[in-house]
């Protein structure tokens, strides 16, 4: 009992009114498409979820509605409820605010409560919307924004990143976010990468089930591959896809395409995970690489199940 | 099940096009680039003189040199055409279309595809009922008027712009279809798109009877460029322009009854729009689902479809041919599956440089996985025969 709770890694979400906490977190941990979140209402209060991720990591994400009323209450009576124990904190700003001047207030108070609270929280910046700015001016305006942000942060650290709930700049920002929070990882890439070698593949992601984010990739390929981008595009691409399903009432389970320079599978790996194997033209027989990652599924979802920090070390091959 | 083979009474392969799926989506495109501008040439102005090169020996599929229908796009200012015709044939996501210009000169664009066509995007502000007016020169070709309609917007003087423009034509141009697309209609409720659908009908058949033009065939589509209602309404106006929907539909009527197959669909792949599909009803669905998963399949493609080193090729290959050759005369056909939890499985396979074969089955369908690829090999040939009928 002790170690679940452990687990449990308080995110607190904030920002305006309006700035698309809510969108993002529909879209990224419920299955909503974009266009669903403008049937979104404005958040009263905090709104809790808690969202199992990999192994026992449960995200415990406070969606805090961004009123003026609220974020005053935040900061006074509610302060140290809100930011005692935060692991992450997300902050979103809408890039087509008009009052950029008073959101970053608002924001120093916030980093200040934080930063007395809970002094070893991450804290992540998302300048959001950035497709309501045309695609030339995204750089230079994101970067401006960034510099800001990171002078009025107190001191603290920030990260930030240029999002829109329109493209997979979303997936990207939100899968190094849990990336940070992800028990045993290394060990996890030491087994994907093994796994890689042994299927000959040119690239494997391993992706956590619901979310489609990225959890690890491994990539073998002798030639670079011309999008840097592309894990955060595949989630999107498949977060498209499955919500497609709905519409049929069912999910996809997997997934094969054979082209001409290469097939790619999508399958389940384990309860929590889905892997994408990429192999080079005519270097297997599917059925080959499907009986791969059956046996992969095995040691995947003991390590899995072992997640508590105690994994004896299993060598993939071990079969 | 039988095989196609029997029923067709054996074909021979006279395929020549096996361009791959991916070859054509290797380079990243941004998403205001024409894709289809790859194959053709396009004017990006949209230049008034000129359809733009026509690419010489290149394959012409469907309907040949002499037919090459025109999808005229008509309607009141800002009423979506211009994004329409970005979204449709350019891929432009719907979002960006927010920054398109008003359109000042008639955008022609000529879309190489299955079919060669053209799409003429008129700016909103034109007069083109002027007495000036060229009509030879817009309305002298087959093909078909869109007349787009902001369900959004104040629609009175619009439709009325749309009922003289129906009468002055009519007559001289009756090979002209007549389609209205009641446009923007994403965040309207359907109880009040059928209502405004009602009214436009209503309007029109009244109008057009009092001109004594009652016989004049209106088609109308609700339509949104924010989900796949732009796509099946362009489906059903390209439908009606391809000479050989009877055969094609023939085809997959007997594809699907040979191969334990639910649903098939013949999809242009780069418009997503479904040129035949067989006689059994289409459900919204199966379309919708159909529709993303060539997203899907475009996109990884495109993310892993780059060009690589002859180092990681198959060991079969040797140095001495090149390459390209090689993969035009053997490569097979892109072929993709996707199981999904209810026991249904879609199974997609290229057919040529723009056509893919989607089909709906349940899994147990493809036990038989052998069955079912060699008859869609003797379907994808029967498919070839005809684009060369068409042709000569
Ligand atoms: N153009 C654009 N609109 C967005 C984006 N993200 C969210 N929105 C829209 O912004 C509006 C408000 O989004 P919400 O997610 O409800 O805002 P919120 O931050 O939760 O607001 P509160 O709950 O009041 O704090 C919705 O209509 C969304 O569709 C984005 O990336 N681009
Ligand atoms: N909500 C919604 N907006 C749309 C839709 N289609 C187009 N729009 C918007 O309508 C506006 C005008 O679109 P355009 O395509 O430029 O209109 P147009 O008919 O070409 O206008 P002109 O060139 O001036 O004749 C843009 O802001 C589009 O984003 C749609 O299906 N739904
Ligand atoms: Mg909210
Ligand atoms: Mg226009």
């Amino acid at each position: 009992m002790e170690e679940r709770k452990g687990r449990k890694k308080k995110v607190l979400l904030m920002g305006k009114s309006g700035s698309g906490k809510s969108s993002m977190r529909s879209i990224v941990f419920s299955n909503y498409v974009a266009k669903d979140t403008r049937r979104l209402g404005a958040t009263i209060d905090v709104e809790h979820s808690h969202v199992r991720f990999l192994g026992n990591l449960t995200l415990n994400l406070w969606d805090c509605g961004g009123q003026d009323a609220f974020m005053e209450n935040y900061l006074s009576q509610q302060r140290d409820h809100i930011f005692k124990n935060v692991e992450v904190l997300i902050y979103v700003f809408d890039i087509e605010s008009r009052e950029f001047e008073r959101d970053l207030i608002t924001y120093s108070s916030c980093i200040e409560a934080l930063r007395d609270n809970s002094s070893n929280a991450l804290i992540f910046c998302l300048v959001h919307k950035m497709d309501l700015v045309q695609n030339e001016m995204r750089e230079r305006l994101f970067l401006e924004r960034s510099a800001v942000l990171r002078e009025r942060s107190r001191g603290m650290d920030i990260v930030c990143y240029p999002t829109s709930i329109w493209d997979e700049t979303l997936y990207k920002a939100w899968a190094q976010i849990v990336y940070n929070l992800i028990p045993n990882l290394p060990q996890l890439e030491s087994h994907l990468r093994r796994f890689a070698e042994i299927a000959e593949a040119e690239e494997v992601i391993l992706f956590e089930r619901t979310t489609f984010l990225v959890i690890s990739a491994v990539t073998r390929a002798s030639e670079p591959n011309p999008f840097p981008d592309r894990f955060e595009k595949i989630s999107n691409i498949v977060k498209q896809f499955k919500q497609s399903c709905t519409k049929m009432a069912s999910n996809f389970t997997a997934f094969e395409l054979r082209a001409h320079s290469f097939s790619a599978f999508i399958d389940v790996l384990t309860p929590n995970t889905y892997i994408l194997v990429v192999m080079p033209a005519n270097a297997a027989e599917s059925a080959t690489t499907l009986m791969n990652i059956a046996v992969a599924r095995k040691h995947f979802e003991k390590l899995e199940k072992d997640s508590g920090g105690r994994v004896a070390e299993r060598a993939l091959d071990g079969h | 099940m039988t095989t196609l083979a029997n029923s067709l009474g054996g074909y021979e392969d006279t395929r020549k096009n096996s361009y791959s799926l991916e070859r054509f989506l290797q380079e990243p495109v941004s998403p205001t680039t024409s894709r289809y501008g790859r194959f053709g040439g396009t004017s990006p102005s949209g230049s008034m003189a000129g359809m733009g090169p026509v690419m010489g020996g290149e394959y012409r599929g469907l309907g040949g040199n002499a037919r090459r229908p025109r999808l005229l796009l008509m309607g009141q200012k800002r009423s979506g055409k211009s994004s329409i015709s970005s979204v449709v044939f350019h891929k432009m996501p719907p979002t960006e279309t927010l920054f398109l210009e008003s359109t000042t000169r008639i955008q022609k664009d000529p879309i190489h595809s299955f079919m060669d066509f053209h799409v003429w995007d008129f700016p909103g502000q034109l007069d083109f009922l002027d007495p000036t007016f060229d009509f030879d020169h817009i309305f002298g070709e087959l093909g078909a008027l869109i007349w787009v309609i902001d369900a959004q917007d104040e629609y009175l003087d619009p439709l009325s712009r749309l009922h003289s423009t129906i009468i002055a034509i009519q007559r001289t141009y009756p090979i002209i279809n007549i389609e209205v697309f009641i446009h923007k209609v994403d965040g309207l409720s359907d109880e009040y798109k059928l209502d405004t659908q009602r009214d436009i009908m209503q309007r029109t058949q009244d109008e057009l009877s009092d001109a004594g033009l009652d016989s004049v065939q209106v088609s109308y589509h609700l339509t949104s460029i924010y989900d796949h209602s732009i796509f099946e309404a362009f489906s059903k106006v390209i439908q009606k322009l391809i000479p050989q929907l009877g055969t094609l539909e023939n085809l997959l009527n007997m594809l699907c009854l040979n191969s334990g197959i639910e649903k098939a669909f013949l999809f242009d792949v780069l418009s997503k729009i479904y040129i035949a599909t067989d006689s059994s009803p289409v459900d919204v669905q199966s379309y919708e689902i159909c529709s993303d998963y060539i997203d899907v399949i475009v996109d990884v493609s495109e993310i892993y479809g780059y060009d690589r080193k002859p180092a990681t090729q198959l060991p079969g290959y040797t140095p001495g041919e090149t390459p390209a050759a090689d993969e035009e005369d053997t490569a097979p056909e892109a072929s993709s599956i996707i199981r999904l939890q209810n026991g249904m499985v879609l199974y997609l396979r290229e057919i040529n440089k723009y056509l893919a074969l989607i089909c709906l089955m349940r899994k147990e369908g493809l036990e038989k996985q052998g069955l079912v690829d060699f008859n869609v090999q003797v379907f994808q040939n029967a498919l070839t025969r005809v684009f060369e009928i068409g042709r000569s």
